[in-house]
């Protein structure tokens, strides 16, 4: 009798105690609609006419779903060129500058060399160069190496951009992992390509993970490099210069455009979903360790 | 270790480093330099002959009163937006970091949303949304009797609207830094300073602030950094307008480089070279700070 009273004060006192919690989760999630209110009405706005897009205002519900609107979006305002190339680019990119990112960062953070402190400095000193300092050169160097107006033209300059904090990353991490860790490798036999691919790259799976995420981001919403890169070619566009093309070519067609952005955000948007566990495990996990 | 061995170890650091070398050196090292170069020609792009005109582009860009707004707009820019996106941000991770907090996957994927999204997307529809005449934010503050505010066509309210949309479209960006910062305190650190009876405000100043100095720097740095990528918004979401209000320096330099009907490279590159001078200050600055906060927290002990 007693011990079932003191139970349930107990369980009476946890739920007290938890209370606070619940009602800072449903505030945060009422400022979390308000936060992603934008997609929403991208989405709603996506599928209804553009006589009620125009008179709708705040309501979220088309009354009618107009799927026409992406139809318009794929075939008459390319939506679909436009993403495949998107796609295309940023995963060449992301693996690109992973890898380079990886193996300068291992070598400068394990190795003393002739000119190690040299190049250190001056991607430190590059650290801060934003685009619009570069881009001149970049698009003459690549009209003189015929690279202009290419997919593989604009890969390569957007691997080539400013990356350093990512190899800051790689080096960082590889900097503090123990010398013991190496010279057990070296004695079992293993060579200096062996102990990166099989030690040390895997023991950095999770900076190679937010190294990825972060890139593939970048790379996805990269406006300013694919915008000089395709002035002359609209079939090479990426969805962000599409839509923006897509504005001053056809003004009046919103519900259009708002199905054209819903097209080029949710390939993202569920990749993300799918990759943050990843992202999160990693991160937590690096802690762990 | 051998003289061969260690050769071979060389060569290998080498081919480590060229594809970084190769790609970095193209695309960002040789601009660097080559902006100098071509900043003292005059030349349209598209003819081979560049003249050479020594400092002229200089002079021209000094004496551009439009040089200078665009110089303003960038640094009043850069004020507005870093604090709220470093302070507001540790806020939120602070709260989405506590282990009681339900549903708290949930709530960082929403906030962390908008990160992923295209920013040159963003810019068109959020103009829409932001339209005096039709868009639902107009409307809905009509309804409130309000009545309709031109948020980006304003000279005095265009910045601070694309200044709030940037913060909240990078929020995620500082908030996931922050939360990759907070995990790195040791949860049993809290649970033993509780027991030996500390609040929550103590807890605060004496374990997450601490540990948090030396992220707060880089995460600092690292966000003012990333505003002098904001081309990408700006340009889509107002185009530099209205009457230059929001022309950064980086749309100023496509204006003369790329949206001209003759366009001034050499004019664009020396206002290019003094963007980089100007991020570079900035820069030495900040790693300035970094160690003179450094020496005097040595000092101090």
């Amino acid at each position: 009798m007693t011990a079932q009273v003191v139970v349930r004060t107990d369980r009476q006192r946890r739920l007290l105690h938890r209370l606070p919690w619940w009602i800072a989760a449903l505030f945060l999630v009422g400022i979390a609609v308000l936060w992603i209110f934008p997609f929403l009405w991208m989405l709603s706005a996506s599928l209804k006419d553009n006589m009620e897009m125009f008179a709708g205002g705040l309501k979220l519900w088309p009354s009618k779903f107009v799927w026409d609107n992406y139809a318009r979006a794929w075939n008459d305002a390319h939506f679909g060129r436009y993403l495949i190339n998107t796609v295309v680019t940023t995963v060449i990119t992301v693996v690109i500058v992973t890898i380079r990112c990886a193996t300068a960062g291992y070598v400068l953070a394990r190795y003393r060399f002739r000119g190690s402190k040299v190049f250190l400095g001056v991607l430190i000193a590059t650290l801060f160069v934003p685009t619009g300092y570069t881009i001149i050169p970049v698009v003459k160097i690549s009209m003189q190496l015929h690279l202009i107006d290419s997919l593989g033209g604009m890969i390569l300059a957007l691997s080539g951009g400013a990356y350093v904090s990512a190899i800051l990353l790689y080096y960082g991490y590889f900097r503090q992992i123990p010398r013991e860790l190496e010279e057990a490798a070296v004695v079992d036999g293993a060579g200096f390509v062996r102990i990166f691919f099989s030690v040390m790259l895997p023991l950095a799976m999770p900076v190679t993970a937010t190294v990825a995420v972060l890139t593939f981001i970048t790379t996805w919403n990269a406006f300013f490099l694919p915008l000089v890169f395709t002035f002359s070619r609209p079939d090479l566009r990426t969805v962000s210069v599409g839509m923006q093309a897509f504005v001053g070519e056809t003004a009046t067609d919103w519900s259009g455009m708002a199905a054209a952005g819903v097209i080029s955000i949710v390939p993202v948007v569920v990749l993300f979903i799918f990759l943050q566990r990843y992202f999160v495990e990693g991160i937590s996990g690096a802690v762990k360790s | 270790m051998t003289g061969r061995s260690v050769r071979l170890r060389t060569t290998w650091i080498w081919i480590f480093l060229v594809p970084t070398v190769v790609l970095y050196g193209v695309y960002t090292i040789y601009p660097i330099i080559a902006s100098y170069w071509y900043s003292l020609v005059e030349w349209n792009g598209f003819d081979a002959d560049q003249k050479f005109v020594g400092l002229s582009n200089y002079r021209e860009v000094f004496a551009d009163p439009l040089f200078w707004n665009s110089f303003k707009v960038t640094l009043f820019f850069m004020l507005l937006v870093v604090p709220a996106r470093v302070l507001l941000t540790l806020l939120l991770a602070m709260v989405l970091n506590s282990p009681k907090l339900p549903l708290i996957g949930l709530l960082r994927s929403a906030f962390f949303i908008p990160v992923v999204t295209t920013t040159a997307i963003i810019g068109v529809v959020m103009r829409f949304i932001l339209d005096p005449a039709s868009g639902p934010v107009s409307t809905a503050l009509t309804k409130l009797g309000f009545g309709g505010v031109d948020f980006l066509g304003d000279q005095h309210l265009a910045l601070p609207t694309a200044a709030v949309l940037y913060v909240w479209k990078f929020f995620g960006v500082t908030m996931i830094y922050w939360l990759a910062a907070l995990q790195t305190i040791p949860y049993e650190l809290y649970e033993a300073a509780r027991i030996d009876g500390a609040g929550t405000g103590q807890l605060f100043r004496h374990i997450t602030l601490p540990m948090l100095k030396p992220f707060l720097i880089i995460i600092t740095v690292l966000t003012v950094e990333e505003t002098f990528h904001n081309f990408d918004l700006m340009y889509t979401l107002t185009g530099g307008g209205p009457y230059f209000h929001t022309e950064i320096i980086e749309i100023y330099i496509y204006r003369w480089a790329f949206a001209a009907s003759i366009p001034q490279l050499g004019h664009a590159s020396a206002a290019a070279v003094i963007f980089g001078l100007l991020v570079a200050v900035v820069g030495a600055l900040q790693l300035w700070g970094v160690y003179a906060g450094r020496r005097l927290r040595g000092d101090q002990r």
